[in-house]
């Protein structure tokens, strides 16, 4: 029994815009970076399909060190979000629009 | 089988991401976020990718989602209020998703030769012992940049959210209520200086 590939790249796609979509309507700063890991998500998903597609274990790999990025980033990017709110006492992104602190 | 666990799943997935989108208080949207996470680990263990699985599972579902959790909660982070701007957002939002997602379907799926092909799923692709091999030997220099670049961000993480204290106040003015209070100090005690040294004490506190 077997699923056709275009089933997970469809899920993928659908996952992504549906990421997209959360980026641009969400005006909370939090919920916007979890936007950015869905979307980093969806492709991991298609990266994972075409490598079981293609036998080839790069896109295993792939998923890996996105997965570290993603971590790296999550880390960077929560520590910014903790300094803007000291220095503004506000998560709203139309607030914030200074990039200074 | 397969296919009734990927309908299964995926669908779960895609209400998630949808429940995502809706939800206006975050700590809702970052638990349907780890539903997502989790049912797109099962997916992958669908596709044999095991280790990929089980990295997602503890590293994405466990360390980063807890790390937004926390700061969620940290902050305590209420409902988003409704602004001019996220209306307008919606308005083209919508359309841009459903232009956007049938775009990369049409893109991904139908003029893809490949995708009309079917995965074997659960062959038992890519064990581990595989992955750890290729990690290892063939992309063992970008693996050691990785480890640098997760250095860089724990240190620009720690810099980034360390408390500033703010700077203590140099001189300040007195306003005209001290300057009373100050006179009142002076006819009590009848000297000049010993006003004076009340008033230093004064401002210092």
């Amino acid at each position: 029994m077997t699923v056709p590939l275009s089933y997970y790249l469809t899920l993928s796609a659908i996952l992504f815009a549906l990421g997209v979509l959360a980026f641009i309507i969400k005006r909370n700063i939090i919920t916007i970076f979890m936007s950015i890991e869905l979307m980093l998500n969806a492709v991991n998903l298609s990266f994972v399909a075409f490598a079981a597609h293609w036998k080839q274990l790069s896109g295993q790999i792939f998923v890996f060190f996105v997965m570290v990025v993603a971590a790296a980033e999550a880390a960077v990017g929560l520590a910014i979000i903790i300094a803007v709110f000291r220095t503004r006492d506000t998560l709203n992104v139309d607030d914030v629009n200074l990039l200074k602190l | 089988m397969h296919l009734a666990l990927f309908l299964i799943f995926g669908a779960l997935a895609v209400a998630s991401a949808v429940n995502l989108v809706a939800q206006r208080h975050p700590i809702n949207s970052a638990l349907s976020l780890v539903v997502v996470m989790g049912s797109l680990a099962v997916l992958y263990l669908l596709l044999g990718a095991e280790f990929v699985a089980a990295i997602q599972v503890i590293v994405y579902a466990g360390a980063i989602m807890v790390l937004f959790i926390f700061v969620i909660m940290l902050l305590n982070a209420g409902e988003e209020e409704r602004t001019r701007g996220s209306r307008v957002a919606m308005a083209v939002g919508i359309p841009g998703l459903i232009v956007l997602a049938g775009a990369l379907m049409v893109s991904l799926s139908e003029r893809n030769p490949a995708a009309r092909d079917r995965v074997p799923v659960g062959a038992m692709f890519g064990p581990p012992v595989e992955v750890g091999r290729a990690l290892f030997r063939q992309f063992l220099l970008p693996f050691e940049v990785t480890s640098i670049l997760i250095l860089i961000a724990i240190m620009g993480a720690v810099l980034l959210a360390r408390y500033h204290a703010p700077h203590p106040p140099v001189a300040r003015a007195l306003d005209p209520d001290e300057a009373a209070e100050l006179l009142e100090i002076a006819g009590t005690h009848g000297s000049a200086t010993g006003a004076r040294e009340r008033a230093r004490q004064e401002v210092r506190r």
